[in-house]
């Protein structure tokens, strides 16, 4: 089963609906909470990382009936040191990003503590690649 | 002071019975904002019950930690804090320092079943009033995976 969603950048009300729904459609698949919650908390991650950051973005969704597997890319200014961005609390976000509660550089480490693997590459000044897989 | 409920009010004889009662305190909604003096806006299910809380301003670190019949206590008063609450599980958000929930807020949370208290108290005498009635934190052990 395929899903795919539309990212905004910059649009920080709507953030986290995308997860919230996936969530909600994961559910029904008779998933371990456990699991269900890694799942959703990799994917909210990755969703406020692209509003956070970037000007647009989606969100591909894989899922197989041992795994699931997600890509999100995005259009924006991209990552220029990759093995920086992901130490804890190594952060770029704006004010705006830390007075919603994130942007204190836990993002892309939770993403990587919850997914079983994952992979981010990024051309600076063009965009981000982020795929992760969870293997049920 | 602690605020105990009256049929938990002891004698000091009883005191080793009550120790082992606080290890194993779950609490309703109700119980909780009785203990932090606060006002319901919204209890989705009365009977729920909670065994530990969690306090923080930041989300991220929300996120990090395995929150069964966790409730949450922050000063955070965006939409953010609802969908981070949705996401981690969290049935409950106390929110401290007076601060007044949106309308968008409360119905994202009707739509997620999570009660909402508003409470004038800081987070630390939330925090305090809740441990010394029996809420724990959670453990290290709970902590998704590093």
């Amino acid at each position: 089963m395929k899903i795919k969603y539309h990212i905004e950048g910059g649009d920080f009300s709507a953030a986290g609906i995308a997860s919230s729904e996936i969530k909600k459609i994961l559910k029904q698949f008779n998933i371990s909470p456990l699991l269900l919650r890694r799942i959703a908390i990799a994917l909210y991650e990755s969703e406020m990382n692209v509003v956070a950051h970037a000007y647009r973005g989606t969100m591909h969704l894989d899922i197989q009936p041992s795994s699931i597997q997600v890509v999100v890319e995005d259009e924006g200014p991209g990552i220029g040191n990759i093995e920086k961005a992901m130490e804890e609390g190594f952060s770029t976000a704006t004010e705006e990003v830390r007075q919603m509660g994130f942007g204190a550089g836990m993002g892309l480490p939770n993403i990587k503590r919850n997914s079983d693997e994952m992979k981010l590459t990024s051309t600076p000044g063009v965009g981000t690649r982020l795929e992760f897989k969870v293997i049920f | 002071m602690i605020i105990y409920p009256e049929k938990f009010r002891i004698k000091p004889e009883f005191e080793r019975h009550f120790v082992n009662y606080l290890r194993h305190v779950k609490m309703n909604v109700d119980r909780v904002n009785e203990i932090v003096n606060g006002e319901l806006l919204f209890v989705p299910d009365p009977s729920f019950l909670y065994t530990s809380a969690f306090a923080s301003d930041l989300m991220s670190d929300v996120l990090r930690y395995f929150m069964e019949n966790t409730l949450l206590i922050t000063g955070l008063c965006t939409l953010q804090t609802i969908r981070t609450a949705e996401i981690s599980n969290i049935s409950c958000i106390i929110f401290a320092r007076g601060k007044r929930v949106s309308d968008d807020m409360l119905q994202l949370a009707r739509e997620h079943s999570i009660a909402i208290i508003e409470c004038g108290l800081t987070m630390f005498e939330i925090s305090g009033r809740l441990y010394q009635n029996g809420l724990r934190p959670i453990g290290e052990s709970e902590r998704v995976r590093e």
